[in-house]
């Protein structure tokens, strides 16, 4: 625990890329299975530990400290972890024996859930509080120390091992994640070159997606409109679809295995092929808002009733496998050949093709993409037809290129305590527009909230605002005086039972800091409800 | 001396627009604006103001206000030694050492039998530049709060200094950037690496070195220092440069090649408020108190009632009412006042 310790503490500490992935690396390479492999599970949130909620952790810290002063140092603190970890009472000896992170993993998993408890008291005594926090943040999951999933298999390919090895790709390691369990030993072994790669099943696995880039302003000029293809960028998630052999899965943009919540889909892939997508909920052919697409996700099971109200559909544009055939390295126009034909000859239910936007220049598109307010449409996508299909963001080949969001002045209404970096800071805004109350005098009603679009040095200016001008404290939350106006940029608005207004918009974030605008002059919510996407 | 009945603090001691204010004596403590007569607890600039008439304080801080401020910065000034007593009106005032930064005391008020202890800031553990803090029992207890939670315990300081000593000599290449407060922290660092061993020159940000000065004519042995001058940064790989912390993250520390960024501060304690500044090597040092030391201090000091200012009032005074020990946040005392 104390290796893993310090490298959480190292990555907190260490602001570059570069740094981090060398902590990482170094990590792997000194730390002996399973306690690395235990340690790169809770890096890409794959450790699963059913037993040790956060209500428990809780329950057992306000067990042992006044839960009064426990709820104000985790609101200070803003995560849980490390409020436990430094509040803990702790008499400044340390075990004779450290606790090693695998035995902990193992104990957890063979433990029954009534003796998790008594198990997670007795580390946390053993522990001082870096240790502590160690602990926690492996069975709590959430590590927020900066590193993402990708940057931590990143470090996988700099293990550096027996120097005539040719160093793994993080492309294959991708390609076979989805058929890995920790403590990832085979692949271990294999990156240090004592191994060959780990057998996993090729036929369901996911293939890491190309991804696009957005389009910079005044890059359009630098770019022949000859050599690309425009299509809709559809409003809904990107899903990979991978059929083969009797196996069926639906892999979201990250490899998760989403299957489970689109049955409907699955019946429909009746086929054996790779092919690359868009998820929509479509009823009677129109695509429905991004909201409803939203029910259907994050579930393990899904009722009937759910199915029919909202109907699950995938839009193609792209083909890596037909059949055992890997079309990857093709251009992308032969690709699309390919997917127009396997479409005609399969033709799949829930499933359509997302159509080629014809144009000749720029300018075409461009008047195209300021009229695409239909549902369903963000924008435009641009893909270089010579390109192949590329794991990664590869910049020049393909672009996204949204429409401009909408843009309202909203009045602030509500303050939160932010999270990780930004904990102790109110940095979560919910914010409103007047509308006339029963009466006709003019009342705000929250219609969204944003918590990002500033910098460090706006955060706390904005913190420093809300502390003035509070008017009453809900735990972490505060209500404010309204005073402050924000210019907020949104995607789109739909309706919405969350909010009192009735409305929700999609994408929020604060494009500008109004501080010179009068309260009153903000929007007004009838000029919200004409943007609404029915 | 026979017991006299003992009078209610807030009939003479309340919060008023100008600072704490005590009508026994007609002073303010720590005034924020120019009054007649101000007792300053000490040098920092949020509670030492220049512009008022009559100031008593200890000839440390008179030292520092000075240097600070220049000769106008009060018209007349008392300078009372740790115990000596002063009459005002019908209130005695005396200082004691508060432990915080050199010359820092707290304000022991007695009037009609009752006696009143203004901690000011303050903490409990040793400090090589300034003399340690002394408890005082009392009726009443003003008492900061700045790192009023218990997620706030300050590891010792040996411990600390550790850290910045083997970050060194894992980084013979980097140079090591502390950012410290000008007055107090800065000198308080600089005795704490002496005291480990340190002896190399400590190189120091152009606003640490007259306060660095002024603690060296004071006595206080803080060993070779050397100004950072305006030519090259490169030269200080392998040394130790301290700088306020306002300048880790602008263009003077821009000049440095691959520095290892450092902060020395209390609230280091929290990873990710370390984390939003910058800080790479953060130092757990802090000139006030932490939560053990706080409350501690409120059973030494015996005082049946607390009042708590500026900080986490909400924890300190939980705390001390689940103690017996009636207990107010200051500012609503304030407030109360006005509304009656």
């Amino acid at each position: 625990m104390k290796a893993f310790a310090a490298l959480l503490d190292g990555l907190v500490y260490t602001p570059s890329r570069n740094g981090k992935l060398r902590l990482l690396a170094d990590y792997f390479r000194t730390t002996p299975d399973p306690d690395r492999g235990w340690a790169l599970a809770a890096l890409t949130d794959g450790l699963d530990q059913r037993h040790a909620k956060p209500a428990l952790v809780r329950g057992l810290v306000e067990a042992r400290v006044d839960p009064v002063l426990f709820r104000l140092s985790y609101d200070y603190v803003g995560d849980l972890a490390e409020t436990v970890s430094l509040i803990w009472p702790d008499d400044g000896t340390a075990a004779d024996t450290p606790l090693r992170l695998g035995d902990a993993v193992a104990a957890l998993q063979t433990a029954g859930r009534s003796e998790v408890p008594a198990l997670l008291e007795g580390w946390l005594d053993s522990l001082d509080a870096d240790g502590r926090f160690a602990l926690l943040k492996l069975i709590m999951g959430g590590l927020r120390v900066g590193v993402s999933a990708r940057l931590a298999k990143t470090a996988l390919t700099r293990l550096g091992g027996a120097p005539l090895v040719d160093s793994v790709s993080l492309a294959e390691i991708e390609e076979i994640w989805f058929g890995l369990e920790p403590p990832y030993v085979s692949l271990f072994a294999w990156l240090e070159g004592r191994a060959g790669p780990p057998p996993v099943d090729r036929r369901i696995a996911f293939r890491p997606l190309m991804l696009a880039n957005p389009l910079e302003d005044g890059a359009l000029e630098t770019l022949d409109p000859d050599e690309f293809r425009a299509e809709w960028k559809w409003d809904g998630i990107r899903v990979q679809l991978v059929a083969g052999g009797g196996e069926r899965r639906v892999y979201s943009r990250t490899g998760d295995d989403i299957s489970a919540a689109f049955p409907d889909i699955v019946a429909a892939m009746d086929f054996d092929a790779v092919v690359d997508g868009e998820l929509l909920v479509l009823r009677d052919g129109a695509v429905a808002p991004f909201n409803h697409l939203q029910q259907r996700l994050n579930r393990k099971r899904v009722t009937r009733q759910m199915l029919a109200d909202h109907p699950a559909h995938v839009r193609l544009y792209d083909m890596l496998f037909d059949g055992d055939e890997d079309l990857r390295a093709l251009p992308f126009d032969d690709r699309r050949v390919r997917l127009d034909d396997w479409m005609r000859r399969e033709s799949p239910g829930r499933m359509d093709l997302s159509p080629l936007v014809p144009f000749r220049a720029w300018d075409d598109l461009s008047a195209l993409r300021a009229d695409a307010r239909a549902n369903g449409i963000e924008g435009l996508m641009l893909k270089r037809g010579d390109s192949p299909y590329t794991a990664g963001r590869p910049k020049g080949p393909w672009f996204k290129w949204k429409r401009d969001p909408m843009l309202a002045d909203c009045v602030v209404m509500y303050a939160q305590r932010g999270h990780g970096r930004r904990s102790s800071f109110y940095s979560d805004f919910t914010f409103g527009c007047w509308r006339p109350d029963d009466d006709g005098k003019p009342e705000l009603v929250p219609v969204g909230k944003a918590y990002f679009g500033f910098t460090d040095a706006e955060l706390a200016e904005l913190d420093k605002w809300v502390r003035g001008h509070s008017t009453e404290r809900y735990g972490p939350v505060r209500a404010v005086e309204p005073g402050l106006v924000l210019e907020i940029a949104f995607d789109s608005v739909h309706r919405s039972a969350r909010h009192k207004s009735k409305l929700a918009m999609r994408f929020p974030r604060v494009h500008r800091i109004r501080w010179d605008k009068p309260h009153h002059e903000a929007d007004r919510l009838e000029t919200l409800e004409k943007l609404v996407a029915e | 001396m026979p017991r006299t009945e003992k009078t209610s603090p807030e009939t003479w001691l309340r919060v008023t627009p100008q600072g704490l204010y005590c009508a026994a004596g007609d002073f303010y403590i720590d005034p924020h604006r120019p009054v007649e007569r101000a007792v300053i607890t000490h040098g920092h600039a949020d509670h030492a103001r220049a512009g008022h008439d009559a100031v008593l304080t200890t000839p440390g801080t008179a030292v520092i206000m000075r240097s600070r401020f220049g000769a106008g910065a009060a018209k007349t000034y008392d300078e009372a030694a740790y115990g000596e007593t002063r009459s005002f009106g019908d209130a005695t005032v005396r200082l004691a050492p508060a432990g915080h930064i050199l010359g820092s005391a707290q304000v022991v008020i007695e009037h009609a039998g009752t006696r009143v202890v203004i901690s000011g800031d303050y903490k409990r553990r040793r400090d090589l530049t300034c003399d340690g803090f002394e408890p005082v029992p009392c009726d009443l207890f003003v008492t900061e709060a700045t790192f009023a939670l218990p997620v706030f315990r300050h590891p010792p300081d040996g411990a600390e200094i550790r850290k910045l000593l083997q970050s060194l000599a894992r980084n013979p290449d980097r140079v090591h950037l502390v950012g410290v407060y000008a007055l107090g922290k800065a000198q308080r660092v600089i005795a704490l690496l002496r005291e480990a061993g340190y002896d190399r020159p400590i190189h120091l940000h152009g606003a640490l070195t007259a306060l660095c000065d002024l603690y060296a004519a004071q006595g206080i042995a803080l060993g070779p220092l050397r100004p950072v001058g305006r030519e090259s940064k490169k030269g200080f790989a392998g040394e130790i440069v301290l700088c306020p912390p306002s300048s880790l993250r602008d263009r003077w520390s821009r000049g440095f090649p691959n520095p290892v960024t450092a902060m020395a501060s209390g609230w280091m304690r929290v990873r990710q408020r370390a984390r939003l500044r910058g800080v790479e090597l953060p130092l757990i040092l802090s000139d006030h108190a932490d939560w053990d030391e706080l409350t501690a201090t409120l059973h030494d000091v015996q005082a049946p009632r607390v009042w708590v200012t500026h900080g986490r009032e909400d924890a300190l005074v939980h705390y001390a009412r689940s103690h017996g020990i009636e207990a107010e946040a200051l500012s609503l005392v304030g407030r109360e006042e006005e509304g009656a």
